[in-house]
């Protein structure tokens, strides 16, 4: 099989999700930071018209932040670590380049188009499943020629045994797939109105209760196989290759793998406590919620003790650092999460501010951070030149770590805070506060959470000026490094 | 206590996630059974990250009797 000796695997379509990833990484946080910023100075609601109010960006940031920044580190990453561990080159196969390349510009022009939708109004105010219908029909097509590609390179692979990675990717895969098209079933309200209604407005196959259960299970496992299986995927390829030892436990990271899957689709009820479901099923999504620390832990802990006997890694190479602090993170949002999930914790911490800063604590300090060090690992192989600099990457580490622990700590204040007040009685069973002295007691914690998000923005964009520089400037490679990735 | 619907979807809840715990622990004990047996070695596969050069040759999974890489390994 290896007689092919100037066979090489073909970055193409990995450059090309890595600038995709850039692009909407900065977008979701301008428009993050904008709205951290609104909810701390309301009058930046006003700068626009109606198309920069908090409620027409908030479902940008989200969606962005999702479905363009995230969705784009998945696929540029597949495209380069698929094809390393099943040790096949897409070059091999013409079908496959030309479905990638159909993939890519649909996605593209399809996300463009869907974030311009939401500015325009057109939702259907499901939460990360705002986009009207004729966008989720664009969103089936990508997501079966991903399926398609990722099959066909399965298909002609080299390596027999498929690797972690792959099986989480493919997890991805299947999971989004299946609750994408369940919670997003609709009718446009013209053809159920004789004409009366729009065509870029529909009403959901499900109404109440069930309407809730299938938008939380959804909702739920949009985090779980959109936030969490395929970033473990990637930290479990890019962390032993950057550093050069094997994982820690390879059937840990199996066992890991199906806990996983069998927990996390239980787990969705969490977000319905206290609600009108059926009261077993919000004990059931409480009790999965603990137990969901079991397999995430499992991962975690997989991933820190590869580093065993090499730590001294963790202090000269910043590449490896972002790793480690990721699945740091990665363990704190899955201590934190389960937390939340106790009922009489839900009891205050539901609808209050502690719940965003648990979102980004995950987002920020684990999705963000593992997808930038993927991004910094591929770069010098697909550019075939030297990372830039090491001190910018240095530097942007510490700014965006702190802007985490700002973002994070200003919201667990701000939340508890708001939860305790709103059910703070008097003797009499008077409620003391009303909603208006909540807000002024927290405007100095929007404040901060404003700053944290100019911080972390910041450091956004200097990676991605290191990125570019690489690309341009960056000093040649005449050779694919090993492990350690090369930078100046 | 009536059954309906409701009670029904519970106990079958109760006794699916029961049944999939069983699934669980068993693949536990599977997993470290067919290493001590010699039928598998699964820390080998952590390798396909490390070498990874489309020229590699695959760490691919030989029937116990052809294995070297348990010589190999140690
Ligand atoms: C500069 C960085 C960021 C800032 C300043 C920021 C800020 C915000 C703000 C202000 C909200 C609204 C909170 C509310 O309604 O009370 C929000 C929500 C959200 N953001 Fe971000 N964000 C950032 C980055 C990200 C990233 C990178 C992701 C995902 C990869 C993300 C995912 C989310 C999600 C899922 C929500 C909804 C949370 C919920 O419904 O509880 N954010 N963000």
């Amino acid at each position: 099989m290896q007689s092919n000796a100037a066979l090489e695997y073909d970055y193409s379509l990995a450059k090309k999700f890595t600038f995709l990833t850039i692009l909407f990484g900065f977008l979701a946080m301008l428009v993050g930071t904008l709205i951290a910023a609104q909810m701390a100075f309301p009058e930046l609601n006003y700068l626009i018209g109606e198309y920069g109010t908090f409620s027409r960006l908030r479902p940008i940031h989200t969606n962005t932040a999702v479905f363009g920044f995230t969705v784009s580190g998945i696929f540029a990453t597949w495209f380069y670590v698929g094809q390393r561990v099943l040790k096949v080159s897409m070059a091999e196969s013409k079908f496959l380049m030309v479905i990638g390349n159909i993939q890519f510009w649909i996605y593209f022009v399809g996300a463009l188009l869907a974030t311009i939708s939401l500015l325009f109004g057109i939702s259907s105010s499901k939460e990360y499943a705002q986009y009207q219908w004729p966008f989720d029909l664009v969103v089936v097509v990508i997501w079966v020629l991903w399926g398609v590609g990722m099959m066909g390179l399965i298909g002609i692979r080299r390596e027999k045994a498929l690797y972690i990675s792959v099986w989480y990717y493919l997890a991805c895969f299947l999971g989004i797939a299946m609750l994408y098209l369940f919670n997003n079933m609709a009718i446009p309200t013209y053809f159920a109105t004789e004409g009366l209604g729009s065509i870029f407005h529909s009403v959901s196959f499900y109404a109440g209760t069930n309407d809730a259960l299938v938008q939380w299970w959804y909702g739920h496992n949009a985090v779980a196989f959109g936030f969490t299986v395929p970033i473990v995927g990637m930290i479990y390829y890019f962390l032993p290759k950057e550093s050069g030892q094997a994982i820690y436990s390879y059937k840990l990271s199996l066992l890991s793998f199906w806990g996983l899957m069998f927990v996390y689709l239980w787990a969705g009820s969490h977000h319905l406590l206290w609600s009108t479901v059926p009261d077993w099923m919000q004990t059931m999504g409480s009790a999965f919620s603990i137990v969901l620390i079991l397999p995430s832990w499992g991962s975690a802990i997989n991933m820190l003790l590869t580093m065993k006997g090499e730590w001294n890694q963790l202090t000269d190479n910043p590449l490896i650092k972002f790793m480690v602090l990721a699945s740091t993170f990665y363990m704190l949002s899955t201590i934190e999460g389960p937390i939340q999930a106790i009922r009489s914790v839900n009891a205050i911490a539901h609808f209050t501010d502690w719940i965003p800063g648990h979102v980004h604590d995950g987002v920020l300090g684990w999705v963000v951070f593992m997808i930038m060090a993927a991004i910094f690992h591929m770069a010098p192989r697909m550019f075939k030149r030297e990372i830039y600099s090491k001190k910018l990457m240095e530097a942007q580490f510490w700014l965006q770590t702190i802007a985490v622990v700002l973002y994070f700590t200003s919201m667990w204040i701000a939340g508890i805070t708001q939860g305790m007040m709103w059910r703070a009685v008097d003797e009499y069973g008077n409620l003391m506060y009303s909603f208006i002295d909540t807000v002024t007691v927290l405007h100095p914690y929007y404040t901060i959470r404003t700053l944290s998000g100019v911080m972390y923005l910041l450091g956004f964009m200097m990676f991605a000026y290191n990125i570019y520089k690489t690309m341009t400037s960056g000093r040649q490679l005449t050779e694919e490094p090993q492990f350690r990735t090369p930078m100046a | 206590m009536d059954m309906d619907l409701r009670n029904l979807q519970g106990y079958a809840s109760f006794f699916m996630s029961l049944f999939l715990v069983v699934m669980l622990y068993w693949y536990i004990i599977h997993l470290y059974r067919s290493e001590k047996k010699g039928e598998r070695d699964y820390e080998k596969y952590g390798n396909i990250a490390l070498d990874d050069e489309v020229t590699s040759t695959p760490v691919e999974d030989k029937p116990a009797s052809e294995r070297e890489y348990k010589e190999e390994n140690k």
